[in-house]
């Protein structure tokens, strides 16, 4: 059985359709790429999964997780999945983290909250998540505050906040578009060693198709709230079959050929 | 050889940081250190570099907006006084990275491409103008009328460059002009600029940390990093055979597609 199962989801804020019936699967441990411009629906389907839809929102369709379906589920039981069964990495970690929260409740939070730990025992298990994480000298970094820290480190304070709770699936909501592309390398390259280690599953939410290439074997094509293409990475990139997903290729290895020399415009 | 634009001589911009952010005491934020960069007449000149690299400060002070820690810019031989040359800003424009904070919400498009042109004292029929660089830039006259949150965001960043040629600048400043647009969008942008630039004879300057850009854009390239430029040089040189490692670092860590059968 399938870890995650979205059957033909469709989100809609009055007359309009930002998802419209959409559906995929990803088992256990597997990974799907969303990708698509602004607009596609991409985030509002991560949102949905983790019940974080506006209440303007309706919502249709079925998500089940773990046998459980989750469209209609009340805001109570899904906080129960949230941070827990689901963990989720937003795009810019300085608002996704509490400006007036030290990093070490922050990431206790969730081992308080779902695994009952105490706050002495939150934060020695807090402790432990930095070093995998790969922060150095994590007895400071527990005592700062979002802004005392780097955007890499604030980026991988989220990830230890969303892996605290050893999740069976990790939602990435370009995790690493506000990052500096040296940085983005070691969040990415993390968040890899990361999922394989913990057997987690992974939604990766980006724009960026040599992004997404590296970090997941299937990729779902997003466009005005549609899956055009549903494909593995291999054949996505070797034989697109949308009209749509070729397009975006074609950007993205014309930007490569610029780089490299071969497309000289000049 | 042609003629020297723009110029900083030993550039240092140091700021203050408020106390307690790291220990006691001012610390002090050395964002450029020495800088000499030289842009001659229709030179297109890309600067690279990481958050925190200096780019903003540098940019920040060739508009004549920030004044130097030590050192001086030069715009045709005159020094620049932040705020007292308001002339700058009729041959020294700008395009910012996100439309949708730069152009005001408020005002329709006609009214944005007009307001340089009135506050500039520009001596032309400013109507005229306005759908001159309309279509310059791609756009139909009906939007004229239109207001900004009406546009696309291709749209709006075709409005901030419009309004920035307006003034018909010898210096164009486009700070990160792609990073806010959709993949799709970005190729027009770059082309327009590009083209623009080019038939016009207007000098660019171009600042990026997505080095794709810089490569489709700019025949020199100079990379910069904690305040100071670890490389310069013709971009395709410097791209191929990157001589300091902060510069291969970078190219390195450039997410790849994979190869083509």
């Amino acid at each position: 059985m399938s870890l995650l199962e979205v059957n033909n989801l469709t989100i809609a804020f009055g007359n309009k359709k930002v998802v419209d019936s959409i559906s995929f699967s990803l088992d256990k441990g597997a990974r799907i790429g969303l990708i698509g411009e602004s607009g596609s629906g991409k985030s509002m389907t991560s949102l949905a999964i983790m019940g974080l839809l506006p209440d303007t929102a309706t919502v249709s369709g079925s998500i089940t997780f773990e046998g459980q379906e989750l469209i209609g589920l009340s805001d109570r039981d899904h906080s129960r999945l949230r941070g827990n069964r689901i963990g989720m990495v937003f795009q810019e970690p300085l608002t996704a983290l509490n400006p007036l929260m030290r990093i070490g409740k922050q990431i206790a939070g969730p081992l308080m909250i779902h695994k009952g730990q105490s706050l002495k025992a939150g934060l020695e298990n807090a402790l432990e998540l930095c070093i995998k994480v790969g922060l150095p000298d994590p007895d400071r970094i527990l005592r700062a505050y979002p802004h005392q820290l780097s955007g890499g480190q604030r980026q991988r304070i989220g990830l230890a906040i969303a892996l605290a709770c050893d999740p069976a699936l990790l939602i990435a909501d370009e995790p690493t578009t506000a990052l500096d592309v040296t940085v983005q390398q070691e969040v990415l390259n993390l968040i890899n060693t990361l999922v394989q280690e913990e057997r987690s599953s992974l939604v990766f939410v980006t724009h960026d198709l040599p992004v997404v290439a590296a970090m997941t074997e299937n990729v779902a094509v997003m466009q005005l709230g549609k899956i055009v293409e549903n494909a593995s990475v291999a054949t996505l990139f070797h034989a697109p079959a949308h009209e749509y997903s070729r397009r975006l290729i074609s950007a993205a290895r014309s930007a490569e050929d610029s780089f490299s020399g071969k497309g000289a415009h000049q | 050889m042609s003629q020297l634009v723009l110029e900083t001589k030993d550039l240092s911009r140091t700021y203050k940081l408020a106390k307690g952010a790291s220990g006691s005491g001012k610390a002090l934020r050395h964002a450029l250190i020495d800088l000499n960069i030289s842009v001659n007449a229709g030179d297109r000149l890309g600067i690279v570099g990481e958050s925190g690299s200096g780019k903003t400060t540098l940019v920040r002070l060739l508009l004549g907006l920030d004044t130097p820690t030590s050192g001086s810019v030069e715009f045709k031989g005159q020094t620049l006084v932040a705020g007292k040359m308001p002339w700058l800003r009729k041959e020294v424009q700008i395009v910012f990275q996100d439309p949708r904070s730069s152009l005001d919400p408020r005002m329709k498009i006609s009214e944005i491409i007009r307001e340089p042109l009135v506050c500039l004292g520009i001596n032309e029929d400013h109507d005229a103008r306005i759908n001159e660089v309309l279509q310059s830039v791609g756009l139909e006259q009906a939007m004229r009328e239109r207001y900004p949150h009406e546009l696309s965001g291709g749209q709006r960043q075709r409005v901030a460059i419009a309004r920035a040629l307006a003034p018909r600048p010898t210096v164009l400043i486009a700070d990160e002009p792609v990073s806010a647009l959709d993949v799709l969008v970005r190729d027009q942008i770059l082309e327009l600029i590009a083209e623009l630039t080019k038939n016009l004879g207007i000098t660019l300057i171009l600042v990026s940390h997505d080095l794709s850009v810089i490569a489709r854009l700019c025949d020199r390239v100079i990379v910069m990093k904690d305040g100071v430029v670890v490389e310069s040089g013709n971009t395709r040189q410097v791209f191929d055979n990157p001589t300091h490692a902060f510069t291969r670092a970078l190219i390195a860590a450039i997410p790849r597609l994979p190869q083509s059968l």
